[in-house]
């Protein structure tokens, strides 16, 4: 049943679920884990995994923060848009704190010698674990027969991380022609 | 730290939002160009950094947003950033859940074939413009290189692939 305003319970069930996840990873994948490692252990888990499994499929292809619109889509199916709101905030909150913290200290700290070279040295194995990542999930596109998809995929790669043309105007040309393609060969 | 900056870090996040396909990893070397080359709110070597201090910290991958906010106005503009980042995709992510059990079909199914390649593409941009812009030397390359095979190889906690690579920066190798 769907409650029309936003109760006590709410927050109380709502929240730290979210605060919880929010802070439980340092990348998505590990959130969402965690996130769904604490849906299961949680009462009516049936259907709310069934929610949660089918917001997070849905969350892969949607523009913006995939975490943050997961929580979003999930509090709304289980709560309507309060449940999204609470969802958000929970999510978000905490980490916004901590992260502003940082962001002062860097203010402050930031040009220190030996801090710059450490992260410096983190952004450099953060941007392999990204790639990484990033040819694992290339692997089943270079399946293509015809090389339509991995082509697009270097493209889009060229625009934005070579020519570093502005991604609005870029996206706004190859969405369309990819989805062009995908739908004239389904 | 004035309204202009507000304005225009609202203007340009809430744009970012709706075209970081595949999430908020995906319009990195977007963030960066608008932080570094369009607005000048900080130097290459401060984005490099504050990607670092993201990938570090507890949360969503989004919040490197709210480091940027943070240099370029403060924590009206953190606060003013994060919001627009989340905001218009967040509207749009609640329409779709709401209308998603009606989208199957062939329409729906070519969006998601369409948009994955697209995702794919700006991911390893991301990776690519933070890759050359830590590359300084020969060993942040190998750290670099290092990182990737190991997270495809096995699964590692990657707290301790950057505990690895800080010291290495520490010792001056980078």
């Amino acid at each position: 049943m769907r409650s029309t305003g936003l109760t006590l319970g709410h927050v109380r069930h709502g929240f730290p679920p979210f605060v919880r996840s929010g802070l439980s990873g340092t990348e998505s994948a590990a959130t969402v884990r965690g996130f769904r490692a604490h849906l299961a252990l949680r009462v009516r888990r049936g259907s709310r995994l069934v929610a949660f499994n089918a917001s997070y499929a849905l969350c892969q292809f949607l523009p913006g923060p995939n975490v943050v619109n997961l929580s979003v889509i999930f509090g709304g199916r289980i709560r309507g848009p309060l449940g999204s709101l609470v969802a958000l905030v929970g999510l978000i909150g905490p980490p916004f704190v901590i992260v502003s913290v940082l962001a002062l200290a860097y203010a402050r700290f930031g040009a220190i010698a030996a801090l710059q070279r450490m992260l410096v040295g983190i952004a450099a194995a953060a941007a392999g674990l990204v790639l990484g990542t990033c040819a694992k999930m290339a692997l089943p596109l270079l399946r293509d027969r015809f090389a339509l998809a991995p082509s697009m995929a270097l493209v889009t790669f060229a625009a934005i991380g070579v020519m570093r043309w502005p991604l609005h105007w870029s996206l706004a040309l190859l969405v369309p022609v990819s989805i062009a393609i995908a739908w004239v060969r389904r | 730290m004035n309204d202009a900056t507000l304005t225009r870090l609202a203007g340009h996040f809430a744009l970012m939002s709706l075209f970081a396909i595949g999430g908020a990893n995906s319009a990195v070397p977007e963030m960066q160009r608008v932080a570094v080359e369009v607005e000048h709110w900080m130097t290459a070597r401060q984005f490099t950094g504050l990607f670092a201090l993201a990938q570090l910290a507890p949360g969503p991958n989004v919040i490197i947003v709210t480091l940027i906010g943070y240099q370029a106005a403060g924590l009206l503009g953190a606060l003013v950033a994060t919001l627009a980042m989340c905001g218009p995709s967040c509207l749009f992510a609640f329409y779709i859940g709401r209308i998603s059990e009606r989208m199957k079909g062939e329409v729906w199914t070519a969006v998601q074939s369409g948009l994955l390649p697209i995702s794919i593409g700006l991911i390893a941009a991301s990776g690519f413009v933070v890759a050359s812009a830590a590359a300084h030397n020969a060993a942040a390359v190998l750290v670099t290189v290092f990182a990737a095979v190991l997270c495809s190889a096995r699964r590692l906690n990657p707290l301790w692939i950057f505990a690895a690579a800080a010291l290495l920066g520490i010792a001056d190798l980078l």
